[in-house]
């Protein structure tokens, strides 16, 4: 089990293949991970797709299908609304965070020459080790009058004190001249920070911002903890009422003279719609798991 | 871990109207903060967001020593010192979710630990390059989806009338339902973090392994070990820092148990199996009404959890590690 990367091997002849008995372990094992990891997904996917007649327990992959469920879903609104609110949760909150934790980490990227600078550091990162409890912020959530406010699911999350860190280490390593240089021409802060610093820091935004959004997007305990009105819940908690508690999706017929989708399709088709952006967003994220900014950030 | 970033020197210097470090020092304290004035537009912000959301709800947990009533306030609501401990302590529901958090979370640390350790092990002695890239990409995806849709979709194979439920019931096997078996509850939900999250964890171990130098390996090879022997003796010992920074949060952490999943998932097994600290506070407090007795299960439980950190810190320190700060 030595690490034996191709470009290892390549230097390394010293290195032989392991036995045939050896791989053919290796491979049953791989391949039980990734059927367990990828099946449940494909499943529901597949699914979601399948015809009436194929919706039943003990299909392992349909093999007749319709689109009637996502167009009962679609006729219904409700889980329409869902998805409506949780890409404005998504896309406003992921603006307002970038913007925010990017301000502060310039703003204390130089802890030596600002003063002050440096114990506001340390008072953010202490957050990380402790939290009030989940009754002290729904009471301050309720006091700055933010229950069932969709802005309760932004605002007390704006900023991750981690992805702040993150961040901040990124714009220390931008090139020093660059920013002296700006400073000596007599630039501000703010011009060197919205022309030149954030520019060049396109790479740690983006990842900062893809995590962002699937926090965002993920959002569910909040907006059950803070919002009551079922016309703002989230997809996730959509999700959640439609499919493990139960509830019958309102609305949801294809049309007046058909028999409603099968109830188990219509779950899987949201769990589907729920899915669907992260899926779209992942190939994106994945660029970064090998880049290098990722395992900084993990490591800190 | 970031801590440690903290206190790194500043290689900056920069600034426009002093040439060196040593002379800006001079100025005095004001003339400083007027220099960087332009600078707090960009802390201020920031900072009043961390004393408002991190900061200011920790003055709520003066609800735990009244007998608190939202129509009448923290001020008006009387104090009951430590009235609200005392009733926890005699809470068997309280005892009960103690040792639902525990028994879990021990699990946790046997079964989901060392599992991504184990994944990037195996990962790593795969030959072809693309194959692993592949997998990577495979078992790192779970770990992007909500415990909404990780429940839902496990609701779906593994649930009474899914898809595993259907294959037994063709073959004779009726009535399988993993979900709502409150005598393997805790074993699913250990597998259910392993599976979201196995993949993810493994990226800081490859990191670890990456930075070890070739050459270890190349001499333990003309050495005559095995491959087993290189594992065990090289990169085993240079994956134990990272473990070690990840063991310690994970003890900081032994209270809090996938609250989320948690949460979700007990109106199916019932409390009793699946009542735990936070779920205890969400209940009991949120919608119990009981609001002074919740909160003072939630101080307890932080206090606790920032203990346990801490001493585990000073513990791997002592053993030589690095500790996270």
């Amino acid at each position: 089990m030595a690490s034996l990367t191709q470009q290892r091997r390549a230097g390394a002849p010293w290195l032989s293949p392991p036995s045939m008995g050896i791989r053919a372990v290796k491979a049953v094992v791989i391949s039980l991970i990734v059927v367990t990891m990828i099946y449940p997904l494909v499943y529901v996917i597949a699914m979601s797709f399948a015809a009436p007649s194929q919706a039943r327990a003990g299909v392992v992959f349909p093999t007749e299908f319709s689109l009637d469920a996502y167009r009962a879903i679609f006729n219904g609104g409700t889980v329409t609304q869902g998805l409506t609110n949780s890409l404005f949760i998504t896309v406003v909150g992921t603006l307002l965070s970038l913007a925010a934790t990017s301000m502060l980490a310039w703003g204390l990227a130089r802890t030596r020459q600002v003063p002050g600078a440096k114990f506001v550091l340390v008072m953010i990162l202490a957050t990380m080790f402790f939290s009030a409890g989940i009754i002290p912020n729904f009471m301050l959530v309720k006091y700055l009058g933010l229950l069932d406010s969709t802005w309760s699911l932004i605002i007390p999350g704006l900023i991750s004190a981690f992805n702040m860190i993150v961040i901040r280490n990124f714009f220390q390593g931008l090139p020093e001249e660059l920013i002296e240089a700006a400073r000596i021409d007599g630039a501000g802060e703010w011009r060197i920070f919205l022309q030149i610093v954030l520019p060049l820091s396109k790479p740690v935004l983006a990842v900062m911002g893809l995590f962002y959004a699937v926090g965002y997007w993920n959002t569910y305990f909040n907006a059950l903890l803070y919002i009551n009105d079922a016309e703002k819940w989230p997809i996730q908690v959509v999700l959640q009422q439609y499919v493990l508690a139960g509830v019958q999706i309102p609305g949801a017929i294809v049309s007046p003279d058909q028999p409603p989708p099968p109830g188990v399709t219509l779950q899987m088709a949201v769990i589907v719609l729920a899915t669907l952006p992260i899926l779209i967003v992942y190939p994106f994220l994945q660029r970064y798991f090998t880049s290098g900014v990722l395992t900084g950030a993990i490591k800190g | 871990m970031s801590v440690k970033t903290a206190a790194r020197p500043e290689t900056r210097t920069a600034r426009a109207s002093g040439p060196s470090a040593a002379s800006k020092r001079k100025g005095s304290l004001l003339q400083r903060i007027w220099r960087e004035r332009w600078t707090y537009t960009f802390i201020v912000p920031g900072a009043l967001f961390f004393l408002v959301f991190a900061y200011a709800p920790m003055l709520g947990n003066i609800v735990a020593f009244q007998q608190y009533s939202p129509f009448r306030g923290f001020a008006g609501s009387p104090f009951v010192g430590f009235a609200n401990f005392t009733v926890l302590f005699e809470d068997p529901a309280v005892l009960q979710a103690l040792e639902n958090t525990l028994v879990i979370a021990v699990l946790q640390l046997v079964f989901a630990f060392p599992a991504p350790i184990a994944l990037a092990l195996l990962l790593n002695s795969l030959l072809s390059e693309r194959l692993k890239r592949m997998v990577q990409t495979i078992v790192y995806l779970p770990y992007f989806l909500s415990w909404v849709i990780v429940i839902s979709v496990w609701q779906q194979v593994l649930g009474g009338g899914g898809l595993v439920a259907g294959l037994l019931d063709g073959w004779g096997v009726s009535g399988f339902d993993a979900m709502t078996n409150a005598d393997t509850f805790k074993l699913l939900v250990v597998a259910q973090n392993i599976w979201k999250d196995c993949g993810w964890g493994t990226i800081i171990f490859f990191a670890a392994i990456a930075s070890i130098p070739n050459d270890r390996y190349e001499a333990a090879a003309i050495d005559g070990a095995t491959p087993w022997q290189r594992t065990w003796h090289i990169t085993l010992p240079a994956l134990v820092p990272v473990a070690t920074l990840l063991l310690i949060l994970n003890i900081g952490s032994i209270l809090t148990v996938g609250f989320e999943q948690l949460l979700l998932q007990q109106p199916m097994v019932g409390s009793e199996a699946a009542e735990v600290l936070d779920t205890f506070v969400y209940f009991r407090g949120v919608l119990g009404g009981q609001w002074g007795v919740a909160t003072a299960a939630g101080l307890l439980k932080g206090v606790i959890g920032t203990i346990l950190v801490l001493s585990a810190n000073k513990i791997a320190k002592r053993l030589g590690g690095e500790g996270i700060y």
